[in-house]
């Protein structure tokens, strides 16, 4: 049996069916709307005042738990079920889960939607999932009591059963039935942190065995009966459209089943996806490329440029007066930086599939937006959103990528037209050459000091395209996803000026890991190590000197300073540093590098990381070796270049990741603490890239403005 | 039709000869473990051992296997008692996983040749497996830990 299945799939008609059979928790919690993406989420919800459920008890004593954020390998799967487990005191190596259908009650309250996302997982379901726990619980020893004919002070959970003083033992099996009958306490207690039994340790992940044995189900792997397989020819411009075409060779090919011209592009429906493939290749279409047939990387940044002169755009945060301030500054620097286009690259490239019939649709997606593919599916096959069934399925590597939807319409609309089940895949190339990618920014940062050398004036204005007007529109004021790590400034400067103007450029730019800390951090951080250089400072002082405000920010940066052995460097080697605050979490890194010939070497990455209370400290750990490792690859060789509105990169040979054999040592340190938890999927991306380039400017004396560095030259001053 | 073996097993194929195995595994084997992650050689997602030795399989042609004994990472073991899966359990090295079959088929395969690889080794042998997840830290402490489970006698 594997522990994680597809409920919707394998069992969720057994599962209604014996509702009566079972305790199904619900437990409705208010949200607040208002943010951008709540009017997709409340047109996506559907008909509303389901049930919100976290947990099955089923009469054979089984325990289900339900999990209402994709896994795509941050570990939800085990960390959010350990939140319920803890109070409901059951074995949690017994425990199987299930992917949350769409539902009002599985809407993030942060993200204003059914949505995974910006690292709030945990956060967001630390009290939401140990409340649903103790309920269960508290109804659980409640039903006991009755049939004892005791009260309820008398009895206790454990390990699955309810005891009483006598000794008499129940399942919560057995229990489960009664229990469901009865009213949800409203106040529950939860326990103290002292009594932990589950969280703060170390377990192995449920997902792992499926991960070792090849059993785990991503999105690619759903087989379903009279299943065809599609591959879809997009426009390799950007944005382009299909003006003619030609199917006639393409359909005559082995196995080959239809042709269909879609809003994205042409569907080729197989028997087999590499018929599918082989056909797709004979098409003969004529594109038009649309308004971006002479869209370059060059032209981007000079438009970005171009729009930055025109003014500071929009402010987003303004304290104190930053322009008095940078006049009467003993002394002043200003300095633009930028930022390339960047791909995902998940290593499951887009699929979707789906089983489109008269009365309804089941949509199998790897996705990080259940409500919004809903819709999307609905839209594409002419259904009522209820009349489609999400299920998420296992995730290959979302990273953002997949709070997209344009892989699933093509699926719908071909396995409507076949009435069978069409599993859509997109070709590495595809995925590639038609990602929805990180955007480019551009950033002006200028910072003053007084006769100390103290911080006394800061002004970034950031240009870039803005993610969430595609996605969520419209915004109301700057949008959140472009300032992050900016607006919340970690140092002791009374005049600063944070603005945003926003150019769009033509193509559609998507959420990617840490999103806007990434470009920001590197600004910020790289722009703090220009101004210690100005300040005749060591950077690590210049930094600690002014985060008197930042206690937790300072103890950090001090522990990574002690780890790398700041100021001790062998020879040879140089160090530079970073500092974040995100997802309420709260790091600092340092990079040790080498430089020989122009040639950089990673030796070392050092990371100090207080996130709050930990729920799964190894994932945790995981998590932070895996921003860093995503944050090396951006910093040293990630930049999608775009050529006559194409992109040029088209594969792992020339959009290049980190490797096995390239990985540096990491020192990663995880702080105890008692704070609320911080996110931790996200964190350690943005800081690499600061840490690098400062390290580089520590050997060298160049300082790099803008990534990757592979693209720049290293050769010393 | 073409006739394999897959995992000890002679199976029928009707496909194409220049089908790649990743698709004949996975498509019309129903063997999904192997993955498919760029078509090219570049990323190692698809590996599986052609008598024993780690082979990308989705530049394999169908035509091209032969004879040859094709294990996928479904015959690796029945239970997941291969001392590489054991290791891996073990350290807890998957995130999203969709990579993992790939390296943990190339981790066998250098085991099998070289029992008690150093860290120049691993790298040697697993440079061609890509994981956009970094569990490449996980992985080097695994294949240590494998190779260690061999030693002792505890898995094979």
């Amino acid at each position: 049996m594997r522990a994680v299945s597809d409920p919707s799939r394998r069992e969720f008609l057994g599962a209604t069916a014996t509702v009566g059979g079972g305790l199904i928790l619900a437990l409705t919690l208010p949200y607040p709307s208002g943010k951008s993406g709540s009017a997709v989420a409340a047109a996506a919800a559907g008909p509303g005042g389901q049930l919100n459920a976290w947990l099955k008890i089923a009469r054979d004593n089984s325990i289900t738990i339900i999990v209402d954020r994709s896994e795509m390998g941050q570990g939800v799967y085990t960390a959010l079920p350990m939140l319920l487990a803890e109070e409901l005191d059951i074995h949690f190596d017994a425990i199987r889960i299930e992917a949350a259908p769409v539902g009002d009650a599985y809407v993030s309250p942060g993200n204003g939607g059914q949505i995974t996302g910006t690292s709030n997982s945990v956060q967001e379901s630390w009290d939401k999932l140990r409340k649903a726990g103790a309920t269960a619980r508290t109804m659980l020893v409640s039903a006991a009591a009755q049939r004892w004919r005791v009260d309820p002070t008398q009895c206790h959970a454990e390990n699955g059963t309810v005891v009483n003083a006598r000794g008499n033992v129940l399942t919560y099996g057995e229990l489960a039935d009664s229990a469901a009958k009865l009213p949800q306490p409203m106040d529950v207690k939860l326990k103290p942190k002292s009594s932990f039994q589950l969280i703060g340790k170390s377990r192995p992940r449920i997902d792992t065995p499926g991960k070792v044995d090849g059993s785990a189900e991503f999105g690619l792997d759903v087989k379903l009966p009279r299943m065809l397989y599609a591959a879809l020819a997009q426009s390799p411009v950007l944005g382009g459209q299909v003006k003619a075409l030609d199917s006639g060779a393409a359909e005559k090919m082995p196995g080959v089943r239809k042709v269909l011209l879609t809003p994205g592009g042409v569907v080729v429906v197989a028997e087999h996806f590499w018929q599918a493939l082989k056909a797709r290749s004979a098409l003969a279409i004529t594109w038009d490329p649309g308004a971006n047939a002479r869209l370059d990387n060059s032209g981007i940044r000079a438009l970005l440029k171009k729009t930055a002169a025109t003014g500071p755009g929009l402010p987003a945060r303004t304290d104190g007066d930053v322009a008095a301030a940078l006049q009467s500054a003993k002394q002043r620097l200003s300095a633009a930086y930028y930022l390339p286009l960047l791909a995902h690259a998940c290593m499951e490239p887009m699929n979707c599939t789906a089983d489109v019939r008269a009365d309804g649709c089941d949509l199998y997606v790897g996705t990080q937006v259940q409500q919004v593919a809903q819709v999307t599916a609905a839209t594409a096959a002419g259904l009522q959103p209820a009349q489609v069934r999400v299920h998420t399925t296992l995730i290959g590597g979302g990273f953002g990528r997949r709070l997209d939807i344009d892989f699933i319409p093509a699926a719908v609309v071909a396995s409507k037209a076949l009435g069978v089940p069409v599993k859509v895949i997109w070709t590495r190339e595809d995925d590639m050459t038609h990602d929805t990618y990180r955007p480019p920014a551009y950033e002006e940062v200028s910072g003053g000091l007084d006769a100390s050398g103290k911080l006394i004036a800061w002004k970034l204005h950031i240009t870039s395209p803005s993610i969430t007007e595609r996605m969520f529109p419209p915004v109301k004021g700057v949008d959140d996803s472009v300032i992050e790590a900016a607006v919340n400034n970690l140092y002791d400067v009374p005049n600063l000026a944070v603005s945003y103007s926003r150019q769009e450029i033509g193509i559609d730019v998507g959420y990617m890991r840490s999103v806007s800390h990434a470009p920001n951090c590197f600004v910020i951080e790289s722009f703090m190590d220009e101004l210690a250089t100005l300040a005749g400072k060591n950077p690590y002082d210049f930094r600690i000197q002014q985060l008197s405000k930042k206690p937790r920010q300072r103890h950090v940066l001090q522990l990574a300073a002690e780890r790398a052995g700041w100021g001790k460097a062998p020879s040879g080697r140089h160090l530079g540093l970073a500092l974040m605050e995100g997802y309420a979490s709260h790091l600092a890194q340092v990079a040790e590098i080498s430089i020989v010939r122009g040639e950089l070497k990673v030796h070392k990455i050092v990371c100090v990381v207080d996130c709050g209370q930990m729920v799964n400290p190894r994932i945790v750990e995981s998590q932070i070796e895996s921003g860093i490792v995503f944050g090396l690859s951006s910093a040293l060789w990630g930049e999608v270049t775009i050529a006559g509105g194409k992109v040029r990169e088209t594969n792992f040979n020339n959009y290049r990741v980190l490797r096995n054999n390239e990985l540096p040592e990491l020192d990663v340190h995880l702080v105890e603490s008692d704070e609320p938890p911080g996110g931790i999927g996200e964190a350690a991306v943005p800081l690499v890239a600061p840490a690098l380039c400062n390290a580089i400017f520590a050997a060298t004396g160049k300082r790099l403005r803008t990534l990757p560095i592979a693209a720049q030259t290293l050769a010393g001053t | 039709m073409t006739i394999i073996t897959v995992n000890n097993q002679l199976v029928n194929v009707d496909a194409e000869p220049d089908t790649p195995l990743l698709w004949v595994l996975r498509d019309h084997l129903g063997m999904t473990g192997t993955k498919y992650g760029c078509g090219m050689a570049l990323c190692g997602a698809c590996t599986v051992h052609i008598d024993g030795a780690a082979t990308r399989s989705c530049v394999l042609p169908l035509g091209a296997v032969g004879g040859r004994s094709v294990t996928t990472i479904e015959g690796l073991s029945s239970n997941r008692s291969h001392a590489v899966q054991k290791a891996w359990l073990e350290i807890d090295v998957p995130q999203c996983g969709y990579c993992q079959s790939g390296q943990i088929m190339s981790a066998a395969a250098l085991l099998k040749i070289n029992p008690k690889p150093n860290d120049a080794d691993i790298d040697a042998a697993m440079s061609g497996n890509i994981c956009r997840c970094g569990t490449y830290p996980r992985i080097r402490r695994a294949i240590h830990r494998a190779a260690e489970l061999l030693e002792t006698g505890a898995a094979k």
